[in-house]
C-alpha cells in the first residue's frame, strides 16, 4: 500500500459533518472505517457508485461520517435496504457496515437469504461480541461464560460462527480477521470489492469500554494483543493438532468461489424473456 | 372422469392455448375495446405498470398475492425489478432502497404483513423516501380470517408506526378505482415524498368487474421533484418549496446521508431541539398545507338529504344499493364516501353534520371512521351518530343499512 498517500482518510471523511464521532476511546471500529476507506482508495472506484448501508449499533454509525451515498437504516434490516439499491442499480457498489447483534440476532434472516441469492453486497460485520450501544447485552456470538448486563451470572448459550451460517446459506465470499490485523483487513475488503457475490467479512474488534470492562479483558491495547496471540492464519491450521486450534479465531478467506450472482442472473432473465416475447 | 368431462377439459385447454401468453397483452387487446374484466387486484398490478412502478418486492400473503404474481410476470418484461423476499420487513425495506436508488417502488400485503412493515413505513416517512404499500384487509387481530373481508386496518394505516407520523391513506370502492387510485397512490408518493398506502377490501381484491381503462397516454403521472443545483448545494430536506422537496438518487453525484435518526435538513442526525421540531414541523406541514390535493370525496344524493351514510370502500356500495331503495320509497339519504382516509377529510364531513339530523357510519370493525366523525360533532347529540358494525367476515348488506335507515327517518 506505499503507492497510497498519508491520511487518505481524510479525502473520503465529509467535511460538513460535525466531529468528534460517537465512538468510544479505544473502539476498533475506526480501524474498520480506515481500512474499508483504503481499500477503496487502492481500487480507484468512483465514490458516486458506492452506497455504504448500515443498520443500527456503534458500528452502523459508520456511513455519516463518510463521503458516499450513505443509507443509516434499521435495526438488523441494512441488508434488506441493500438488496432494494442493488437490484434497482446494479452498477452501484453495495457496502453494508454491521455488527453482530444487527447481523446475526434480529438480522439474520436477511443475511442467510442474500447469501442464499448471492446477491452482490459486501458484507463487513464488525463483530465485538456484545451490544454496546445499548450498554452491554448479550449477542448472538458473546461467548459461553462471557458476561453481559443480560447474562450477569455468565453466558449460558454456545455463540454463533457467523462465517459458517453464512457459508452454509451459500456465500460465495467469506472471510474473518481481527482489528489487529489490518493489512490482512485492508487486503481481504479490497478481495471482496472485486469479488462478484455476496461477500461477508468478519472483523473481530474490541470494545474495551463495555465488553472488555465487563469481562476483564485489560483494555484495547491488550485486547489487540490477544487477537494477535490467539488467532492463527487458516493456512496454519492444516499443520497443527486439533487441540492448537481449539478456541483459536481462524484468519483468513475461508471460502472464494463462483457462483451466479443474483442481479446478473436476473438481467439475464429479462433479455431472455424479451426475446422470447419478439417471436 | 366421463366422456363429457374430457370433452370439457380438452375444450378449456384449447381455450388455454387460444389466449395471449401474457395476460398484459389480453388485457391490452381488450383496452382497443375499452372493457376489461378485472379483479381488484389485478387492477391494482396494471395501475401499478402505468403509473411507472418499476420494483417490487414482496411477501406472498393472502389476500393480496395476485398482486405479486402479476408483476413478477410483468416487471421483467420492461427492465422492472421484481424480488420476492424473505419477509414482510425486508420487502418494505428494500422499496425504500430501490426508491433512494431512483425507483418507483411498491410492495402489497394484508393485515399481519401490513403489521411487520410498520417499522419500515415510519422509515420511509421520516427519510421523505417515496414509496407504495397495499394493503387488502381482512379480518383480523392476527391471523384471523385470511379470506373474509373486514375494514380493520383504518386506524392502523395512519396510526400504525410509533411516533406521530402524518400519512396518506387512499380507499378504493371498485375494481376501476382500485386502478384509479393505485395510479394516484403512486404519484401522491412521488410528489410528497412519503410512504402512501392503498387500503383494499378483500372482496374488492377478489371481485371482478368491467372496468374501462384510460389509454396510457392518458393517464397522468407524477414524478420525484430532481434537484436542479450542484451537488455541493444540494440539501437533502429543503424545506423551501411548499414542503415539497427535490429528490436525487443514489449514485447521481449527489453523496447524500438517509437515516432513521431525527435529523437537519442535509440529513445528518441532530439531537438539537429545534432542529427537531422543524423536522417534524415539515413533516406535519407536508401533509396538512396540502389537504385540498389530498382529499377526495364522493358525495352521492347528498343534496337534500336529511340523513346520511358516512362509509369507504366496500361497504359504500352497499349504502348507495340501500339509497336507490330508500329514495323510491321517499327518505331522504345520502352518501359521504372519503376516497382519501387520510388525511381525514374535515371540512367535508363538517359540512355533512351541519345539513343533515342523522349520520349512519356503517363499518366492517368495532368502530374506527366513526371516533373521526364524533370528533367533528361539536353540537349533535350522540343519537344523530348512529354506528353499524360487523367483524364476522360477512359484509354489511343494503338491507342492514335499509333497516337502519328506517329506525331512524
Amino acid at each position: 500500500m506505499a503507492n497510497i498517500p498519508q491520511r487518505i482518510i481524510h479525502e473520503y471523511l465529509r467535511h460538513d459533518k460535525k466531529f468528534p464521532h460517537v465512538w468510544c476511546a479505544g473502539c476498533s471500529n475506526g480501524i474498520v472505517l480506515g481500512a474499508i476507506i483504503r481499500a477503496i482508495a487502492s481500487l480507484n472506484i468512483d465514490r458516486n457508485d458506492i452506497v455504504m448501508v448500515s443498520g443500527i449499533g456503534c458500528s452502523s454509525r459508520m456511513p455519516v461520517y463518510v463521503d458516499f451515498n450513505t443509507l443509516h437504516t434499521l435495526h438488523g434490516r441494512s441488508i434488506a435496504f441493500a438488496t432494494g439499491v442493488k437490484l434497482h442499480k446494479p452498477h452501484l457498489k453495495v457496502i453494508v457496515v454491521t455488527g453482530d447483534g444487527d447481523c446475526a440476532a434480529i438480522g439474520g434472516n436477511h443475511l442467510i437469504h442474500a447469501a442464499r441469492r448471492n446477491i452482490d453486497l459486501k458484507v463487513i460485520m464488525i463483530n465485538n461480541n456484545i451490544y454496546g450501544m445499548t450498554g452491554g447485552q448479550c449477542s448472538p456470538t458473546t461467548p459461553h461464560d462471557a458476561y453481559a448486563t443480560t447474562a450477569p451470572y455468565g453466558n449460558i448459550e454456545p455463540d454463533f460462527n457467523i462465517c459458517n451460517l453464512a457459508m452454509g446459506a451459500g456465500a460465495s465470499f467469506v472471510a474473518r480477521t481481527t482489528a489487529f490485523h489490518v493489512q490482512e483487513m485492508q487486503s481481504m475488503i479490497k478481495d471482496a470489492l472485486q469479488h462478484t457475490g455476496f461477500s461477508l467479512i468478519e472483523v473481530i474488534s474490541a470494545c474495551p469500554v463495555i465488553y472488555g470492562r465487563l469481562n476483564k479483558k485489560g483494555g484495547a491495547p491488550q485486547m489487540l494483543k490477544d487477537f494477535r496471540d490467539n488467532s492463527i492464519p487458516l493456512s496454519a491450521t492444516e499443520k497443527l493438532p486439533p487441540d492448537k486450534i481449539e478456541g483459536k479465531i481462524i484468519r483468513g478467506i475461508l471460502r472464494k468461489e463462483i457462483r451466479p450472482e443474483f442481479t446478473a442472473e436476473y438481467s439475464a432473465l429479462c433479455k431472455k424473456i424479451q426475446t422470447a416475447g419478439g417471436e | 372422469m366421463t366422456e363429457k368431462d374430457k370433452t370439457k377439459t380438452t375444450k378449456e385447454k384449447a381455450s388455454l392455448a387460444a389466449k395471449p401468453e401474457s395476460k398484459l397483452e389480453e388485457i391490452q387487446t381488450k383496452r382497443e375495446r375499452k372493457t376489461v374484466l378485472m379483479q381488484g387486484n389485478e387492477a391494482v398490478a396494471y395501475g401499478a405498470l402505468d403509473a411507472g412502478v418499476d420494483f417490487f418486492a414482496g411477501y406472498p400473503i393472502t389476500p393480496s398475492t395476485e398482486i405479486a404474481e402479476i408483476l413478477a410476470a410483468e416487471l421483467p418484461k420492461r427492465n422492472g425489478a421484481f424480488i420476492q423476499m424473505e419477509d414482510e420487513l425486508a420487502s418494505i425495506c428494500a422499496i425504500i432502497g430501490a426508491s433512494l436508488a431512483g425507483a418507483k417502488a411498491l410492495t402489497a400485503t394484508s393485515g399481519p404483513g401490513f403489521s411487520l412493515m410498520q417499522e419500515g413505513i415510519g422509515f420511509a416517512k421520516i427519510t421523505e423516501t417515496p414509496c407504495v404499500v397495499v394493503d387488502v384487509q381482512r379480518v383480523g387481530p392476527s391471523t384471523g380470517m385470511p379470506t373474509s373481508p373486514a375494514q380493520g386496518d383504518l386506524m392502523q394505516s395512519k396510526w400504525g408506526s410509533h411516533g406521530d407520523s402524518p400519512a396518506i391513506v387512499l380507499y378504493p370502492d371498485s375494481v376501476k378505482e382500485s386502478y384509479e387510485l393505485t395510479i394516484r397512490a403512486v404519484n401522491l408518493s412521488e410528489k410528497y415524498r412519503t410512504c402512501v398506502i392503498l387500503l383494499l377490501d378483500e372482496v374488492i381484491a377478489h371481485m371482478r368487474e368491467a372496468v374501462c381503462l384510460p389509454d396510457i397516454a392518458n393517464v397522468r403521472i407524477i414524478n420525484r421533484i430532481k434537484p436542479t443545483v450542484p451537488p455541493q448545494w444540494y440539501k437533502h430536506y429543503d424545506e423551501n418549496q411548499k414542503y415539497l422537496s427535490p429528490l436525487a438518487s443514489f449514485g447521481e453525484g449527489y453523496r447524500y446521508h438517509v437515516t432513521g435518526l431525527t435529523h437537519d435538513s442535509h440529513g445528518f442526525p441532530t439531537n438539537k431541539p429545534s432542529e427537531a421540531a422543524e423536522m417534524m414541523e415539515r413533516l406535519r406541514k407536508k401533509i396538512s398545507y396540502n389537504i385540498r390535493d389530498l382529499v377526495q370525496i364522493e358525495s352521492y344524493e347528498m343534496e337534500d338529504a336529511k340523513i346520511a351514510i358516512f362509509a369507504a370502500g366496500i361497504t359504500s356500495r352497499a349504502a348507495k344499493a340501500a339509497i336507490a331503495t330508500a329514495r323510491a320509497e321517499g327518505i331522504k339519504v345520502g352518501l359521504l364516501r372519503p376516497l382519501t382516509i387520510w388525511p381525514f377529510p374535515d371540512d367535508a364531513v363538517r359540512k355533512m353534520l351541519r345539513n343533515v339530523d342523522t349520520v349512519i357510519v356503517p363499518e366492517l370493525n368495532q368502530g374506527q371512521l366513526i371516533h373521526e366523525v364524533q370528533r367533528l360533532t361539536k353540537d349533535k347529540s350522540d343519537g344523530g351518530l348512529i354506528p353499524i358494525n360487523k367483524v364476522s367476515g360477512e359484509l354489511i348488506t343494503p338491507n342492514d343499512i335499509l333497516n337502519k335507515i328506517k329506525e331512524v327517518c
